[in-house]
């Protein structure tokens, strides 16, 4: 088992939250990790990106060589663009189709989509419905790793453990609606996998 | 005992305190402030308790960790790379005191600048203070070498600098730690020869730490952070730091057998290095940072058997990454997908509602009726005012230099001479350039961007803010009426205008105080309270 994913967004869109999640379950399955995190002045409203490389043997270096990511999970639709040329041959892309709006040159919303349509099978996901059908728009981080979770190589059970260990001081109410949030993008992503 | 899943300063923070250290001193810099904010949210170190509150600067913060080690207990500092500039009176001079209890130096650089206005290698720092430097490649080695470094530090009686950079600061792994030691007790050092640095102590101690050298090189020999990974073929590779890691993932990737020295322990074991010479014909030299050991290696006259950041074989500027070691050590790239045209770049802004686009809105008018329209700033959120659509201020150099700077083209004959500073940067090394200003009666405008926390580096609590702000330009000197506060909100903008108007026009220094909390920490304020009720 090894698996490189590139996780993207915009500063404030709760990646490290997913990359949390994934490596809380990952330490409990036994597996070595590595993880990488944007801190300081690029994370005010700038692209960030975490490297998260997970392997039941030694990992050397925490960041990804290019074109060997087994999967691009982006919580915005143009920031999983940024990040092609670490993309393996024959991987896909995951990634909400939220755009996120904070620069006046932002491309047009069909060209971004023409673009990762490009690309290797994509998952696109309505992230901010599906949440809001959670229960809340900022449980958009979950659904997205539910999309990703048939591709991360770990037991859903491990995953949602996962999220409930890290919710779990905000109440149980917090919790049950990020489980909701995580199944509802896992459902949506083992149904594009079914169409085809 | 159960792994945990740490960032690489994080190790350091937990190495630290099972080391038993008494006390963190700290001024927040990325990518080193994540070592101090976990030993202040740890519970063992809650009870112990471990002091750990955040100094006014990195020079404070040396020299407090410098006292406790005189007392006797062991002491941890931790700063960014440009920190150890402000701290290096301290830093250089300690080894020439020498310390006490441990005393242990973790410093986190910034190759590529992520978050920074230079990529100093701090090693070249310890070369200079001719202090042992430790540099582990992965999270676990950094937490077992943060509490040697301790043991390390007590025995050869010197400071040792640990050295690390943003991308192994910033990365989380599983790190299993091992039981916890005990505090020292207080036993402070009664020796006056060794402290007291007036010239003829300064030059029998400067003897000691010569002396010392052979014994440090000694030590490097031997420590497991400098080994030999076997292989054959001629081609080697000297992998500095976090090198190794690249080095070793290109290794495994490629399936190849090349010999690796791994460097984590300074100064250089010389006979490791000689014996991995002899080895090979070629030596690939790959240092995440300067080419410090290069340099050294190649000698004045160079030596063609060499590669790295010199010849042109690894970048010379900027981090490394397994990609870059490959192509040096000649493997041919992998195609890859190119970026698509239609992506732009996102850099970082001030946030919606930041109080900082308010005041900037107003400073921006004023001053834009002026034919000299310079801005002298610093370092903190409302740098991001030299972006577009801002673009409010025109220079940001060192902490503390806009007051200093603007000072320094008043006395030139500029007007008007304005500053903006926030209130965390005010402290740590405004106050004594404001003292200056008054003392020589500079024409000059402060506007200290108050917003009640150092925010940039994630809401850490500041040395001075709100009215105490106020009591410091008072007790420097500064005249009451032209001490202004304004609140910057686009409701008080006319308002604003007019005090920044007044005090601008001012033919002596002024101080106008922006206040208003940052809206990250208030929403963080705000969510917490909503969590405990």
């Amino acid at each position: 088992m090894h698996i490189n994913i590139i996780l993207a967004g915009v500063g404030g869109q709760g990646i490290l939250t997913i990359a949390a999640v994934i490596g809380r379950a990952a330490l409990q399955s036994n597996l070595i990790i590595r993880q990488t995190e944007v801190h300081g002045m690029s994370q005010r409203g700038g692209a960030v990106q975490s490297h998260l490389r997970i392997s039941n043997r030694a990992i050397y270096s925490d960041l990804i060589a290019e074109g060997t990511a087994h999967m691009i999970l982006s919580v915005e639709p143009h920031e999983a663009l940024r990040y092609l040329p670490f993309l393996a041959p024959e991987s896909r892309i995951i990634t909400s189709i939220d755009p996120f709006i904070n620069v006046e040159n932002y491309p047009e919303i069909e060209d971004i989509l023409a673009e990762l349509c490009r690309t290797n099978h994509p998952v696109l996901v309505n992230a901010a419905e599906l949440a809001r059908e959670a229960g809340n728009a900022r449980t958009s981080n979950m659904v997205m790793l539910g999309a990703a979770a048939p591709y991360i190589g770990i037991a859903t059970e491990q995953l949602e453990s996962a999220i409930e260990d890290l919710f779990q001081v905000k109440g149980s109410d917090i919790v049950d609606m990020n489980i909701r949030a995580f199944r509802k993008g896992q459902e949506l992503s083992q149904t594009q996998a079914t169409e085809p | 005992m159960n792994k945990q899943l740490l960032l690489g300063a994080e190790a350091i923070a937990l190495g630290a305190l099972d080391a038993g250290i008494s006390g963190v001193y700290a001024y927040p810099g990325t990518p080193s402030t994540e070592i101090t904010e976990y030993i202040q949210k740890n519970s063992a170190a809650l009870e112990q308790p471990v002091r750990s509150a955040w100094s006014a600067n990195e020079k404070t913060a040396y020299e407090a960790a410098l006292g406790m080690s005189y007392a006797g207990k062991r002491s941890l500092v931790c700063m960014k790379h440009v920190g150890l500039n402000v701290a290096a009176d301290a830093f250089i001079n300690s080894a020439i005191t020498g310390v006490n209890g441990g005393l242990v130096v973790a410093v986190a650089d910034d190759p590529s600048m992520h978050s920074s206005q230079n990529e100093q290698d701090s090693r070249v720092y310890g070369k200079f203070a001719m202090l042992p430097v430790l540099e582990p490649s992965s999270q676990q080695d950094l937490y077992t070498a943060t509490r040697e470094a301790f043991d390390l530090s007590e025995s050869v009686k010197l400071p040792v600098l640990l050295r690390l950079t943003t991308r192994l600061a910033h990365s989380r792994a599983g790190v299993e730690p091992t039981s916890a030691r005990i505090q020292n007790p207080l036993n402070a050092l009664y020796a006056p020869e060794r402290f007291v640095l007036i010239p003829q102590n300064a030059r029998r101690q400067y003897n000691v730490l010569l002396g010392m050298q052979e014994e440090l090189e000694k030590l490097s020999e031997q420590s497991w952070l400098n080994r030999l990974i076997t292989g054959t073929g001629s081609i080697g590779v000297i992998a500095f730091g976090i090198a190794f890691n690249y080095t070793m993932e290109v290794r495994q990737a490629f399936s190849l057998d090349f010999q690796v020295l791994q460097i984590g322990q300074y100064p250089l074991p010389r006979k490791q290095v000689e014996s991995l010479f002899k080895k090979c014909e070629t030596i690939l030299v790959a240092e995440e940072g300067y080419p410090v050991y290069e340099e050294l290696l190649r000698g004045y006259f160079g030596a063609d058997n060499i590669n790295g950041r010199m010849d042109g074989s690894l970048p010379r500027a900027g981090e490394l990454n397994a990609d870059i070691i490959a192509k040096g050590l000649g493997l041919k790239p992998k195609a890859v997908m190119p970026v698509p045209d239609i992506v732009v770049n996102r850099p970082p802004a001030l946030c919606k509602g930041c109080g900082h686009r308010d005041l900037y809105d107003a400073l921006t008018t004023v001053m834009s009726s002026f034919a000299e329209h310079h801005v002298f700033s610093d370092i903190g959120c409302y740098t991001l005012g030299a972006l577009e659509p801002f673009n409010a201020i025109h220079t940001c150099v060192d902490m503390g230099a806009s007051i200093t700077m603007a000072k320094g083209a008043a006395d030139a004959g500029l007007r008007p001479a304005v500053a903006v500073i926030g209130d965390s940067t005010f402290t740590h090394s405004g106050m004594t350039g404001l003292l200056d200003a008054i003392n020589d009666r500079s024409p000059l405008t402060v506007i200290i961007a108050d917003n009640d926390t150092t925010a940039m580096t994630g809401g850490q609590q500041s040395s001075a803010t709100g009215s105490r702000l106020q009591d410091i330009c008072r007790g420097l000197g500064v005249e009451e009426e032209h001490l202004r506060t304004i609140v910057p909100l686009k409701s008080h903008l006319e308002e604003n205008m007019t005090v920044l108007r007044e005090e601008i026009s001012y033919e002596g220094v002024s101080v106008v105080i922006a206040q208003r909390e940052c809206i990250e920490t208030a929403a963080r304020k705000k969510r917490n309270k909503t969590a405990s009720t």
